[in-house]
């Protein structure tokens, strides 16, 4: 019952969030162009939170999937930079992802280490590399080949919807495909089952014959996957990679996850809620900004909310001493 | 003292109590008198569990009084209940990690101090291992780590710990015990119910909660029974029987004891140990067959858990030869299931059910199917729908969270996914701690009908009476080494308890 409720007060917070800047800002926030260019925004923030739900969905986190973000980019942008094609590149950051991510993961299911612990570690590491890897300093200009930044700009043409020279960007597409598919896993493959048995209580679930070790693994490799993706996107976007520039996406997807288990029905962490939350995120920073709200008055505001709306779902369900 | 505090009367008088609409108690009047052990039985759900939660001032009745000695006491308040006295002791076995035995018994009050701040360990330490003396466990070393003593000494240390004078040097006025043997082995109930005894001759009242009648029968000066929040039968244990205690819990006759087999072991054999040796076991040379109940028996930490595990392949063999079928023993709890192993674990909250999880979720988890298998949401559905009927699962329905359901529920839960996937070898491990009567019946039967099928059984239980109603041949453990493997047929509780003790017995 309180967790109807719980949902029902989440979801009604998301609305009301959405209704009050429809009404303060008629002119500008409502509309195709604002609303197209923020899901390219957000598009980032949404690979990482969906990869970063799978994560979570076994009670784990990641905390260095902003520096693999940063890491992926500058080195697909040596890459470049040293006359590797596009598509090599974009292979080199992926792969450097997913090792990473599995480093992380043989760090926590094998050797043992609190994810807390092993992935500030490799939050350190990756973010050092990625300084070493670039030598500190920012790679654009020539050195970006321009069909990697071609993509980023680029999009389906929306005129057929009565949207003239208005796109779906490819960015925004690839975030939903990203989405998609980690929904699928999660949801309907036994993988993502056994991560959320995992999640549940991992002693049990490995006494029950799911291969906990393995699984967890893997489940680190994904996050570290969809890190280095979006740190391609990033660099993209911006036709530039730099050491630190995706270093907001992790407390921003985290953030994003945490949103969204206060409107799922056993407070769970799932993609779809999780991409609410990312909405909810990137409305609330589009949102202030146009409305001239200054960027660190902005970041308490996030802040609070978040811990407003997460305090909010933690006291409804009645977990206290 | 004693003779003014067994003149001590408390009396819980007419006691009401409804969640949500819900009764759980129904005037429930019990008197309860100091120096006595009063033994408190009830299925699951009876109102047992509310009543505690009354007396310790957890939750406050609808309806109802304290009184002690005719006066009435403030209730609802755990604090006042405290100070008046009352200390209750739950099954749950919380031990905070890193702290010594004298530490945990000063956990809930002010530890003694020198100079107002320092604490005085010397003090601390003499106030331990008194009240450890005074209970007849002088044994338990106060510096110990709390969290490292074996299970039935972590009891004791927290009876200490709720009879260490509080303020003012009070005697408790009651003391409850729930479910205190739930977890213990038969050497250390007995200590356990020596300190009761001690403990009701210090003057106060003792309530003691249990499901196992045996125990209680030998225990009790006073027997209640309550059904459906409701007292059915309240007097002294003298003037019942087990049969009749048993009808009273439950409203129908229900048969005290175990169901019939309906086989003989076959021939094929499902498992073989050689001469095998673990880390924590030694000399185990035995043959499981089709269809066999073999039942585990030891003194608690005789290497019970791992010799379960060693199925599971969370127990290395380190040597000898140990088959499953014609291949060696499974390495890890994933091909177990898959090669037709089930566990079911001792401890059903902590290992064996993910609470949050529907009955669904949790029935079908190890039958997921391969790593990309589509997970079908309705299918499951029904195979967990018709699971939970052959199990006799009350629950309602499938996608129900494990969480919500009672104790004896829940078990049936972890039975339904034991077999869902037709074992060819069951491990159980204490299968019916803290059921209650009617559902021990029920997984009793279960068991039975499964070893007729074929599937052979391995049952380890700390409940001497189960293991002999219900196993062919009984393989006794001692410090890990294989001690004995009897017929279990004409065997009792006695023969096993010395088969147990060994060489130190004698």
């Amino acid at each position: 019952m309180t967790g109807a409720l719980r949902r029902g007060a989440a979801l009604g917070g998301f609305a009301l969030v959405f209704a009050v800047f429809a009404v303060l800002l008629p002119d500008t926030f409502l509309t195709a162009r604002n609303l197209l260019s923020l899901s390219q925004q957000l598009s980032m923030l949404a690979v990482v939170a969906a990869t970063t739900t799978v994560v979570m969905a076994m009670g784990d986190f990641d905390l260095s999937v902003g520096s693999m973000a940063s890491l992926a980019g500058v080195a697909a942008a040596a890459g470049f930079a040293a006359g590797l094609p596009v598509w090599a590149g974009c292979v080199l950051a992926l792969g450097l992802g997913l090792l990473g991510g599995l480093l992380n993961g043989v760090l926590v299911a094998v050797v043992g280490i609190l994810p807390f612990v092993a992935t500030l570690g490799t939050l350190t590491v990756f973010s050092g590399l990625a300084f070493v890897v670039s030598d500190g300093r920012t790679i654009f200009g020539r050195d970006i080949p321009a069909a990697f930044v071609g993509f980023a700009r680029g999009g389906v043409p929306l005129d057929a919807l009565g949207l003239a020279g208005l796109r779906l960007p490819w960015l925004t597409l690839a975030a939903l495909a990203v989405a998609v598919l980690c929904w699928a896993i999660l949801e309907h493959t036994a993988f993502g089952r056994r991560l959320y048995a995992i999640g549940g209580n991992r002693e049990a679930a490995l006494l029950a014959g799911v291969p906990v070790r393995r699984l967890r693994l893997l489940a680190f490799g994904v996050a570290g996957l969809g890190a280095a993706g979006a740190g391609l996107m990033y660099a993209a976007r911006v036709a530039s990679a730099n050491p630190t520039q995706g270093a907001g996406l992790m407390l921003d997807a985290i953030a994003a996850v945490f949103l969204g288990m206060t409107a799922s029905r056993e407070g769970e962490p799932r993609v779809g809620f999780t991409l609410l939350g990312v909405a909810m995120l990137g409305v609330l920073d589009n949102g202030l900004t146009q409305l001239r709200v200054d960027s660190y008055v902005r970041e308490i505001l996030v802040g609070a909310i978040v811990i407003g709306a997460v305090g909010v779902a933690t006291l409804s369900q009645g977990r206290r001493g | 003292m004693t003779a003014a505090a067994a003149g001590r009367h408390l009396r819980l008088e007419g006691l009401a109590k409804s969640y949500g609409g819900a009764p759980a108690l129904r005037d429930v009047t019990l008197d309860l008198r100091g120096g006595r052990v009063h033994a408190l039985l009830g299925e699951n759900g009876a109102g047992k569990s509310t009543l505690i939660k009354v007396v310790a001032g957890a939750v406050r009745p609808d309806r109802g009084r304290v009184l002690l000695g005719g006066a009435a006491l403030e209730i609802g308040d755990a604090r006042a209940a405290h100070r008046a006295g009352f200390r209750v002791i739950h099954q749950e076995d919380a031990v905070v990690r890193g702290l010594s035995v004298a530490e945990a018994l000063h956990l809930a009050r002010p530890l003694p101090r020198r100079w107002g701040v320092a604490v005085d360990w010397p003090r601390m330490r003499r106030a331990a291992r008194a009240a450890l003396e005074a209970l007849g466990a002088g044994h338990i070393d106060p510096d110990a780590a709390a969290a490292r003593l074996p299970t039935g000494d972590r009891m004791l240390v927290r009876i200490a710990a709720a009879l260490l004078p509080g303020e003012g040097g009070a005697e408790p006025v009651l003391t409850v015990l729930d479910e205190p043997t739930a977890a213990l082995s038969a050497m250390e109930s007995e200590r356990l119910f020596a300190v009761v005894r001690r403990l009701a001759a210090r003057g106060g009242a003792v309530l003691y909660v249990s499901h196992r009648l045996d125990e209680v029968m030998a225990l009790a000066h006073d027997v209640s029974v309550l059904r459906d929040g409701r007292l059915v039968w309240t007097g002294p244990a003298a003037e019942t029987t087990k049969r009749a205690v048993i009808r009273a819990m439950t409203g129908r006759a229900v048969r005290d004891g175990y169901p019939a087999r309906t086989g003989v072991p076959g021939r094929g054999v499902v498992a073989r140990l050689r001469d095998v040796r673990t880390d924590r076991l030694r000399g185990l040379a035995l043959s499981l067959r089709e269809g066999e109940v073999l039942g585990v028996a030891g003194l608690e930490g005789a290497g019970q858990g791992a010799f379960a595990r060693l199925f599971l392949g969370l127990e290395p063999v380190r040597g000898g030869e140990a088959t499953l079928g014609e291949r060696p023993l499974p390495r890890s709890p994933a091909e177990a299931w898959r090669r037709g192993v089930a566990y079911v674990p001792p401890d059903r909250r902590g290992e064996g059910l993910m609470l949050g999880g529907s009955v669904r979720a949790n029935v079908v988890l190890p039958h997921l199917g391969g790593f990309a298998a589509r997970a079908r949401a309705g299918a499951e559905r029904a195979r967990a729908e018709a699971m939970g009927r052959a199990v006799g699962l009350r629950a309602a329905g499938p996608e129900q969270p494990v969480g919500e359901l009672s104790g004896g529920n829940q078990q049936k839960v972890v039975f339904a996914r034991a077999l869902l996937g037709r074992p060819r070898l069951l491990v159980l491990h204490e299968p019916t701690r803290g059921v209650d009567v009617g559902a021990k019946w029920d997984i009793y039967g279960l068991v039975r009908a499964r070893a007729a099928e074929g599937c052979a059984v391995v049952l380890l239980s700390s409940d001497g009476p189960e293991v002999l109603g219900m196993a062919d041949r009984i393989l006794v453990l001692r410090a890990g080494r294989q001690a004995a493997l009897v017929p279990a047929a004409g065997l009792a509780a006695a023969d096993l308890l010395a088969l147990a003790q060994g060489g130190a017995a004698a």
